[in-house]
């Protein structure tokens, strides 16, 4: 062999060899940072921790709002691609349609990440990791589950697919009951399962447990006995509220119609609204007690003191205020015990023009309560056109003034408090709060004990009677307001009531929207549903019963 | 250091134990560096299967075997090569063509033959020794540099062989099994005219090669070379994942089993012919040219002792299975830093895998045979 040769050979491999540990070099030293990143964006995550939110409990630690750890289960479309045999098994485990998903698929392309199902039970996503296919990630998250479903919706409320609040305590005390997100580095395979964590960014903060003012008992009651009077009287909506009377809290609120939080897709709009802090009624002859209180409160009229309501009916400017018969001469609590509109019309029109609205107004009619559940009605009063006996004599029956049943309830709070204003709370109190005085105690007294007369046989709730125990309470039947001033047909019928009376335990207000049937009046159509529920109710809190010679 | 200076260097057992050694016809240094790489290349293996002792151990018994059948291919003379070769050589072709006709068809090639009582085994992996040695033994007693007759029989015997395998289709195999053929071509003496010849050939038949002669994954394999993300998810996936391992071991690398590429399943085969990405993640540049490094210490010592065989046969077979194993390294490191397409060919001597070590080794005791055989 030619020594030339020979050269020639050795330079051909050693230059070949050179050109690879050039080549080498080159990766590790020019490219390294470049190449190191994309090793470590490969296999190096942050991944969110998702916090717990915090469980919303009635008072007696019943759970209301719970979260479940559930899986989403997602993909990148533009770095996965699933043959049809993958496609068809995933859509079997997560119980999608595969053509369906095939076509989501192919749409994504181009973007980075796509849900192919959130809120996957854990043993679902077990199933479909087992699968062992590519690309498909599973992050945790928490779905929100409503154990009282339908029963306390509105109260509760309920949260997005993000966990966010959305309505009712989930939203107005979302901060509370939130927390926040943790993160953390961790490493990751190819299939995207995590092999270790590297070090926690930040640790998720739990969010806060919530105990609610509610007595899950009541609300089971009070939801049944609403649901069934709206549906046998043909209504179109119901309210209930219940109010423990020593100390503000709220222990039942309830509408109907309602929906299942938990199975969303079946609920219509309308059964969402919580209508009892979010819709105003012209609260009719509830109001009539207040006007009694306001004459009381003048000194020149006492509850035996008399008027005169003969022919029935009488003339005020150009309005025609009438009772359905003639009463004759009738005391001031006959004309409560009655609802006597020419009663009361004529004691209103005989006091100080603005007393009445006074009374209202410290009551609470207008103002907004403040529980902070969302989207609370203030209703309305205005002291506007006092000086126009019409507007007095309207507003002393209840008319040309809107409250919610909360705030109805709220007034009738400060009658069974003897006069306190207690702040409303929808959160469980550990201590009575302080409350102010707005009523005279001795007055209150009075008014209660002329609206137990009202639950007599020949008051105009007897149905709202509770065996055992002394009942005042008030009805309530207005026409409300169409589209050529007030409608003959559409009512609203209220109850608004106090138990017992000798030391008043539950304030409760009912309202039936609408009612279809026969019966229009809240003494046949609302007063029997707090009759049902307020026995049932004072039984369960164990309140003492105060008329025992009835047993 | 001139090739000449760096030649003799090398020790060519002056020792009492290297005597020794050669008297049983072992090549000292051969076998010393030997054993560095193949024990490296377990410790790599070690971290590249995740610890696996099974998969570890297979290797390790392997690697036991092919030493026992290397020693001894040593022992015997380049004299009964010589007579053995043809017929070696026409039972390969033999096997290649039943092969085609009846092999076992793993992951869509037929490469295997499977008669019963005996071991499965790829003929193919025969060829690599038998057509170095068989154009060698057709051009030990004729004239060199060898005329264009003696060239086209040269040619012939390298297609036919070469040919089947990549019917197979293999072509990671063909390419070393005619590149071993043409390393002896080369080592006899072509004149250089002949060799532009070839290349001008080679580029006016590249076109119709490009579009008849190879396959349409064979192309895609070529053209991402060029540009790897045009198709980051399919044939571009390895070589980013390998280039990527590669580079982000820096100098000193990750550390053995901290690898996140080859650990976390990033990297594709990083136990078989994608293990030099591991010694790139996880021993950095360092890891790499030292075992650059004892590969060059084989080769040169492999052309060291074709240039001192007293004998044409002896020098060319040695030179040429010497440039074989060259080619495999060029080959393999090649395509794995991204300078080559992808075609299966191991790292020699440190991928997991039997048949391709038992070969390689074989060829190395051949080339001590070379060298300790002195007579003829």
């Amino acid at each position: 062999m030619k020594l030339w040769r020979h050269y020639t050979v050795v330079v051909l491999f050693l230059s070949a060899c050179s050109g690879l540990a050039a080549r080498v070099t080159y990766l590790h030293v020019t490219e390294r940072a470049f190449l190191q990143e994309q090793g470590d964006a490969r296999s190096l995550r942050l991944e969110s921790m998702p916090a717990y939110r915090g469980v919303v409990y009635d008072r007696h630690g019943e759970p209301l709002a719970v979260s479940t750890p559930v899986m989403a289960v997602w993909t990148d479309p533009s770095f996965v691609r699933l043959d049809g045999d993958a496609i068809g098994d995933l859509a079997g485990v997560l119980g999608l349609d595969p053509d369906q998903l095939a076509r989501d698929l192919d749409a994504g392309i181009g973007r980075e990440f796509f849900y192919l199902k959130r809120r996957v039970p854990w043993e679902v996503a077990e199933r479909a990791r087992k699968l062992h296919l590519d690309g498909i990630y599973f992050q945790r998250e928490y779905r929100r589950y409503y154990p009282a479903a339908d029963t306390s919706a509105h109260v509760v409320g309920m949260t997005n697919i993000d966990d966010l609040g959305l309505e009712g305590i989930e939203l107005s005390f979302e901060p509370h009951l939130r927390g926040s997100h943790g993160s953390k580095r961790v490493l990751k395979d190819r299939r995207g399962e995590t092999i270790k964590d590297l070090e926690f960014i930040e640790a998720p903060r739990f969010g806060s447990d919530l105990y609610l003012s509610l007595d899950l008992r009541l609300q089971f009651l009070a939801f049944r006995e609403l649901k069934a009077a709206v549906l046998a009287h043909r209504a179109v909506s119901g309210s209930l509220v219940m109010l423990d009377a020593r100390s503000g809290e709220i222990l039942a609120l309830v509408n109907s119609p309602s929906y299942n939080p938990n199975e969303l897709s079946q609920t219509d709009g309308g059964g969402m609204r919580n209508r009892a802090v979010t819709d105003s009624y012209e609260p009719g002859s509830t109001i009539k007690p207040f006007t009694v209180l306001a004459a009381l409160e003048t000194g020149r009229y006492r509850v035996d003191t008399e008027i005169e309501t003969a022919p029935g009916y009488f003339r005020v400017g150009n309005k025609l205020v009438q009772d359905p018969v003639n009463r004759g001469t009738i005391t001031l609590t006959q004309a409560l015990q009655k609802s006597s509109q020419v009663g009361i019309a004529k004691v209103a029109l005989d006091l100080p023009p603005r007393s009445v609205f006074d009374v209202l107004n410290r009551a609470g009619i207008g103002g907004f309560v403040g529980t902070g559940l969302p989207g609370e009605s203030a209703g309305s009063l205005s002291d506007r056109g006092l000086d126009n006996p019409v507007v007095r004599a309207t507003l002393a029956y209840g008319y040309g003034l809107a409250a919610s049943p909360l705030q109805l309830a709220r007034a009738y709070l400060s009658l069974a408090t003897g006069g306190l204003k207690l702040p409303l709370s929808i959160l469980r109190e550990d201590e009575v709060p302080q409350g102010d005085r707005i009523f005279d105690a001795q007055l209150c007294g009075q008014v209660l004990e002329m609206l137990e007369t009202v639950t007599d046989d020949a008051g105009t709730a007897p149905r709202a009677r509770v065996p055992g125990y002394r009942v005042a309470g008030k009805t309530g039947t207005s026409r409300k307001v169409g589209s050529r001033g007030y409608d003959d047909e559409r009512h609203v019928a209220l109850f608004a009531g106090i138990a017992p009376v000798t030391d008043p335990r539950l304030v409760m207000v009912v309202v039936i929207n609408e009612p279809g049937g026969e019966a229009k009046g809240g003494g046949a159509v609302a007063a029997p549903v707090f009759g049902r529920v307020a026995g049932r109710a004072l039984r369960l809190l164990g309140v003492k019963p105060d008329k025992v010679s009835a047993i | 250091m001139s090739t000449r200076d760096f030649v003799r260097s090398l020790p060519h057992g002056g020792s009492a134990a290297g005597l020794r050694l050669l008297q049983i016809h072992l090549d000292p240094l051969l076998l010393a560096v030997l054993f560095c790489v193949i024990g490296y290349g377990l410790v790599v293996l070690y971290s590249a299967v995740d610890r696996n002792m099974n998969l570890f151990s297979n290797q390790a018994m392997r690697m036991g075997l092919a030493l026992v059948l290397m020693a001894a291919a040593a022992q015997i003379h380049p004299r009964v090569y010589l007579r053995w070769t043809p017929l070696a050589y026409a039972g390969g072709v033999a096997m290649l063509l039943l092969v085609l006709l009846m092999g076992v068809e793993v992951k869509g090639s037929r490469r295997w033959l499977d008669f019963p009582g005996l071991p499965r085994f790829q003929p193919s992996e025969l060829m690599k020794l038998a057509v170095p040695m068989m154009v060698a033994w057709y051009f030990h007693d004729r004239p060199l540099p060898p005329s264009l007759k003696d060239l086209c029989v040269a040619l012939v015997i390298i297609v036919i062989p070469a040919g089947c395998i990549v019917l197979q289709p293999d072509l990671g195999t063909g390419i070393l099994v005619a590149g071993a053929g043409l390393a002896v071509v080369v080592l006899a003496g072509i004149q250089w005219r002949m060799i532009g010849y070839a290349l001008l050939a080679l580029a006016i038949s590249a076109p119709w090669v490009w579009w008849y002669g190879l396959q349409d994954y064979q192309r895609l394999r070529i053209l991402t070379l060029f540009d790897p993300q045009s198709d980051p998810l399919g044939a571009g996936w390895n070589i980013i994942q390998s280039t990527t391992a590669i580079g982000s071991g820096g100098l000193y690398g990750k550390g053995l089993f901290q690898g996140t590429q080859s650990h976390l399943d990033f990297l594709p085969e990083s136990q078989t012919d994608f293990i030099i990405a591991v010694i790139g993640e996880e021993l950095g540049l360092v890891g790499i040219l030292a075992l650059l490094a004892l590969y060059l210490v084989l080769i040169g010592r492999g052309l060291y002792i074709a240039t001192q065989a007293p004998h044409t046969f002896q020098r060319l077979l040695a030179g040429a299975l010497t440039l074989t194993f060259f080619v495999y390294v060029f080959v393999n490191v090649g395509m794995v830093s991204g300078l080559l397409p992808v075609v299966g060919v191991p790292l020699p001597l440190v991928s997991y895998g039997g048949t391709s070590a038992i070969t390689l080794l074989v060829s190395f005791g051949i080339i001590m045979a070379v060298r300790s055989h002195r007579g003829w």
